[in-house]
């Protein structure tokens, strides 16, 4: 199983540096957490991990080798939830979640038994804009479980959940990296990864 | 591709406003023009292709701006940015699908205000053609534009800047042809050049559409 590594990076935004010679390694079975306050780059940060920006200095590796910038097999393997949801308010959770699945790597949950998973059972063909924000987070966290991807890349996922959510949310990250997976999480709160193994990164 | 490309018909059906705006305001300006200019016969004769151009690619641009704002305002055009698809064939798709939602009902509506414009039937068929060939031009350059102003605030003025200049030369072949055959001169040059301008906006501009999402939401 892969290792997510970073080596050297930097970012500046906005004419600031957010983060400089910054290095730090996640292995299956690891939960990487990202703290830090609000604007010290977090976010910037994971978007650098998943691929979606470039650092201005620095390598992002995964299994060793650089991420670079059309790295499909890199994308194939990566799951990403940022701040929005990422699903579409005019399709019902089901229909996001197949679609999800069809744009990348399905799974071997397929979506009904995902919503069962995150307590959306019965609310699967439901319109997800007349579900509730923690409700559309769920939908978002059971789109990780439809995809084979062993890198999970969380920005602060348990926003809008309540604390059966967020107990939800930090059970399945911790069944994820048992299972084998990694994690890349960022969160206001002290997560409980319920025993595994959990690095820390403070960007200041 | 397929899966992205039915997602965004079904969204279109489920948000009709989208789908029928650009359509109401091609009519608008179509049926607009003869009260304006009177109903001199062969004044609208005259301009009549020109109109019903115009009246396409202004309504063409008004739709451009939904290809993808909403998917970047809730995320999904990020994970459309980390699918391991390649992302120059996701952007086509989604192209196609704006293009059958948005231009397609515009050609099957033109002929009928061709009619009202005293449009004779010699220039119909060439009208159409244009049309079938020309719009997704229009559709493809215009993604263009869309994906580097999405994560703009006022994208849309600077949105039609980008694109009216490259949206000309369709125009023009355009309009030429519609008034070639109505000459009774042979239109195939023109409707080469269009299919030319098709076949480069297809290879080129969803890899440069691609680029400008990453630009635009890395």
């Amino acid at each position: 199983m892969c290792s997510l590594a970073a080596s050297a990076l930097a970012c500046e935004r906005d004419d600031r540096v957010l983060f400089r010679d910054l290095a730090f390694a996640v292995n299956a079975g690891e939960v990487l957490f990202v703290e830090g306050r609000n604007g010290s780059g977090k976010t910037t940060l994971l978007h650098i991990l998943a691929g979606m920006r470039r650092p201005d200095e620095g390598d992002v590796l995964w299994c060793g080798r650089a991420v670079g910038r059309f790295d499909s097999e890199f994308r194939a393997q990566v799951a990403f939830v940022g701040h929005t949801n990422g699903v579409k308010s005019d399709l019902s959770a089901q229909e996001n979640l197949r679609v999800a699945r069809a744009l990348s790597v399905p799974g071997v949950l397929h979506p009904d038994a995902a919503l069962e998973r995150v307590g959306l059972a019965g609310f699967e063909d439901v319109e997800t804009r007349r579900l509730s924000a923690g409700q559309r987070r769920r939908v978002a966290l059971a789109r990780l479980l439809v995809v084979a991807a062993p890198l999970w890349i969380l920005d602060e996922p348990f926003s809008s959940l309540d604390r059966h959510g967020t107990a939800l949310m930090e059970e399945t990250v911790a069944w994820h990296v048992r299972e084998g997976g990694l994690a890349v999480v960022t969160a206001h709160h002290e997560a409980d990864f319920r025993g595994a193994a959990v690095r820390r990164v403070v960007l200041s | 591709m397929w899966a992205l490309f039915r997602r965004d018909v079904v969204l279109a059906f489920r948000r009709r406003g989208d789908v029928v705006q650009p359509l109401v305001f091609f009519v608008l300006v179509v049926t607009l023009v003869p009260l304006a200019v009177g109903a001199d016969v062969a004044l609208l004769k005259s301009i009549g292709p020109g109109i019903i151009w115009v009246g396409a690619l202004l309504a063409s641009l008004l739709a451009q701006e939904s290809l993808f704002r909403s998917d970047f305002e809730d995320g999904s055009l990020e994970q459309l940015l980390l699918s391991p698809y390649p992302l120059p064939l996701l952007v086509l798709a989604k192209i196609a699908a704006h293009w059958m939602v948005t231009s397609v009902p515009l050609i099957v509506v033109a002929p009928l205000l061709a009619v009202l414009l005293r449009l004779p039937s010699e220039g119909m068929s060439a009208l159409v053609l244009t049309l079938v060939l020309g719009t997704p031009v229009l559709s493809l350059i215009g993604a263009i534009g869309v994906a580097l102003t999405v994560g703009l605030q006022k994208g849309g003025v600077m949105l039609s800047l980008l694109i009216l200049p490259l949206y000309v030369p369709v125009l023009i072949v355009a309009t030429l042809a519609v008034d070639a055959a109505l000459a009774g001169l042979p239109v195939s040059a023109q409707l080469y050049f269009l299919g030319a301008l098709l076949v480069g906006a297809l290879t080129l501009a969803p890899i440069a559409g691609a680029a400008a999402l990453r630009i635009s939401v890395g």
